[in-house]
């Protein structure tokens, strides 16, 4: 489903990622842990198509396409689905309004016909029970003085909708109550399925708990610098970032 | 009064003195006199610093046509909004037009129609309002309208009385305004208790046609009345709008006003409103969208002369092209007026390069226990909320779109009345669709 090889991106004279190689199959679950700074939160912004960075090497493919050759909108009709750490608020447009104008976007993208407002009630009465909402919330402008909580389970309830193939949460943990983290987590659970895959980016092993991964990646410095199972994350909460940099390090240089 | 000053206005402003009942007289050679020593204002003026009326001054304006031209009622449709059951008086190129007008059965006291009727039959109502709560010592276009003003709304909502029907004034010019000068008076009366609601429209059929428009409104919120103004200003992009809205508000009553600007080469809009009382509450909302050359003023002033009254005030613009847009927000707290709660706020949203906007609070404070705000902003489309709408796959374009009418939206939220509502958020949309469609 996505191949990622080689990625180096910058934000304007930085580079942030330095050569990242990573294959996520149809189903799977990745989780992509790393410290502050080590460039977890660009390579899911990258995916997305995020402006700010400039892909300087490397190719990313997603289902025998160039992901990196299509504009946000298009690899969002594609089926990516980042999930923002920081999701944005739009004062003057209902929750409502907003993803039916995105859902209708990617039915017309796909050839379908567009859904009416009516009809857009009954699906989200539905995707409002993977968040644990009422309908209240979509008549409220988009995440518009919504709390933390409030802000990533809407994101959740967007990924519920748009049904993407590919969902990436950035840091969909942070700032969230454990009341929060489990419906959160409860959602993205729910959305599991055999094509459905996703990059789970956290900094905490917590959410792993919740979200169980198929596998964890540690970056450092803009590359992967270790890969596991589930334990190595559990490994990394006992033993620190530091561990991962030093394990790195003596790897590399036993290579060298 | 000299013949010159007669002739000058006559000739310049397309304002010969109109006639009116005696008492209207006097007030009509004095604001003529008036504006014959002051003349148009000039860029030195600090009140039109900012937006060149040397168009207007400069060009001699024929008087508008007395008689309406013959328009069928569909040619009003895109203009007509709400109800049908809604109270709608129509001003062809400025004089009313019985056919076209609308006035269903109204409870009983509710006087509403055409003010040139209602000076003929010169009630006891007009000598107590009329250029009462609109100074023409103020400025020299409501002088010119004084002295000039043939035609206009009038509504009068008796004590108590809770209108439930709203009532719309559409101006509509026709290509006979082409070169003419249109001089309409509102005069809005809500006495002690009653509620309203009001819409002032000022359209055109002749998109292609240069005309004048210097409107008067004046408005009376009395103890405990409810009112919401609106005013929507869609003229000609050639012709040149002036309007002043003058409110006079009186314990705990509740005003609140939607300025909305989209026409006009050069459109300005004034909007005094003077709290003369104890707990009042004003509302004035404000939107203008710009393009092209367009050049688009809002001067607000609001006069908080006694205590524990709110007022709260947001306008916001969206500009593009190389249209400029002038806010002047006026907030005025006497000794008096302690515990004043007012707050201002101006934001704007600049779509290219060559728009231009000069925003200016003025807050004059002379009590301490107060708490006044005031904030104004010129920005851009958001970048990252872009990014966030197309990472949803919504179009670049159409990202740019929702983000813009969001940005309005905000402030057309406020419209109590939700037809009005509608009809704003149809006009941006509308111009959104032809704008960057």
């Amino acid at each position: 489903m996505l191949e990622i090889r080689d990625l180096r991106a910058s934000a304007g004279d930085k580079e942030i990622l330095k050569g990242i190689n990573l294959t996520v199959n149809p189903g799977e679950v990745h989780a992509v842990m790393g410290p502050n700074g080590s460039g977890k939160s660009t390579l899911a912004q990258v995916l997305a198509g995020h402006p700010a960075y400039e892909v300087t090497s490397g190719s990313v493919l997603y289902e025998g396409r160039d992901l990196l050759d299509l504009e946000p909108e298009e690899r969002a009709q594609a089926g990516v689905f980042l999930a923002f750490q920081y999701p944005v608020e739009i004062p003057g447009v209902t929750n409502a309004y907003f993803l039916r104008a995105a859902y209708n976007e990617i039915r017309k993208a796909r050839g379908e016909e567009e859904i009416d407002s009516m009809d857009f009630v009954d699906l989200l009465e539905e995707k409002l029970k993977v968040v644990d909402w009422g309908p209240e919330i979509m008549s409220r402008a988009v995440n518009s003085g919504f709390s933390g909580g409030e802000k990533k389970r809407n994101e959740i309830l967007q990924l519920a909708v748009l049904e993407p193939r590919l969902a990436i949460l950035d840091e969909t943990d942070s700032g969230l109550d454990i009341d929060a983290l489990r419906i959160v987590a409860a959602g993205v659970n729910t959305l599991r399925s055999q094509d459905r895959s996703f990059i789970v980016v956290t900094h905490y092993q917590r959410l792993l708990n919740y979200i169980v991964p198929d596998f964890v990646h540690v970056l450092s410095n803009g590359r992967i610098a270790m890969s596991g199972g589930r334990d190595l994350a559990l490994e990394l909460e006992a033993r620190g970032y530091e561990w991962v940099d030093a394990a790195a390090t003596a790897a590399s240089g036993a290579g060298a | 009064m000299s013949e010159a000053v007669l002739q000058d206005l006559e000739l310049k402003a397309g304002a010969a003195i109109a006639e009116g009942p005696e008492w209207l007289e006097p007030l009509r050679r004095a604001a003529a006199a008036r504006f014959g020593a002051v003349g148009f204002p000039s860029s030195r003026d600090e009140e039109w610093r900012f937006t060149p009326i040397a168009p207007i001054a400069q060009r001699i304006w024929r008087p508008a046509p007395g008689e309406p031209a013959a328009l069928r009622l569909e040619q009003l449709n895109p203009f007509i909004f709400g109800h049908p059951e809604w109270t709608t008086l129509v001003f062809v190129d400025g004089a009313y037009s019985d056919p076209l007008s609308r006035v269903p059965v109204l409870p009983s006291g509710v006087k509403v129609g055409s003010l040139a009727e209602a000076l003929r039959e010169n009630g006891g109502l007009l000598p107590e309002h009329l250029t009462r709560h609109a100074p023409a010592d103020g400025s020299p276009f409501t002088a010119l309208n004084t002295a000039a003003f043939r035609d206009g709304g009038l509504l009068h909502v008796p004590a108590g009385l809770d209108l439930e029907c709203p009532v719309h004034f559409v101006f509509v010019t026709t290509s006979a305004a082409e070169g003419t000068a249109i001089h309409p008076r509102n005069l809005i009366v809500v006495e002690r208790g009653a509620r309203a609601s009001v819409i002032e429209s000022y359209v055109t059929l002749a998109p292609e046609s240069a005309y004048w428009t210097n409107a008067v409104s004046e408005v009376s919120a009395a103890e405990g009345s409810w009112l919401e103004h609106t005013r929507i200003q869609r003229e000609s992009e050639r012709a040149y709008h002036v309007g002043l809205s003058h409110v006079d508000q009186r314990r705990d009553s509740h005003y609140r006003s939607f300025s909305m600007a989209m026409g006009g080469a050069l459109a300005r809009h004034n909007l005094h409103v003077r709290l003369n009382d104890e707990n009042i509450e004003t509302l004035m909302y404000g939107l203008y969208i710009t393009r092209g050359e367009q050049v688009v003023d809002n001067h607000t002033a609001i006069y908080h002369d006694q205590p524990n009254c709110r007022s709260w005030e947001v306008y916001k613009g969206v500009l593009d092209g190389r249209s400029r847009a002038v806010f002047n927000g006026k907030v005025f707290v006497q000794p008096e007026a302690q515990k004043t709660d007012a707050k201002q706020t101006n934001r704007n949203l600049l779509l290219s390069d060559g728009a231009k906007v000069d925003t200016k609070p003025q807050l004059e404070i002379f009590a301490d226990d107060v708490r006044c705000t005031h904030g104004a902003t010129v920005g851009r489309l958001d970048d990252v909320a872009l990014f966030y709408a197309r990472s949803r796959g919504v179009p670049h374009a159409e990202a740019e779109r929702l983000l813009i009418y969001a940005f309005a939206a905000e402030v057309i939220e406020e419209v109590a009345l939700e037809p009005v509502r509608l009809e704003l958020d149809r006009l941006v949309l509308e111009r959104l669709e032809a704008q960057r469609g």
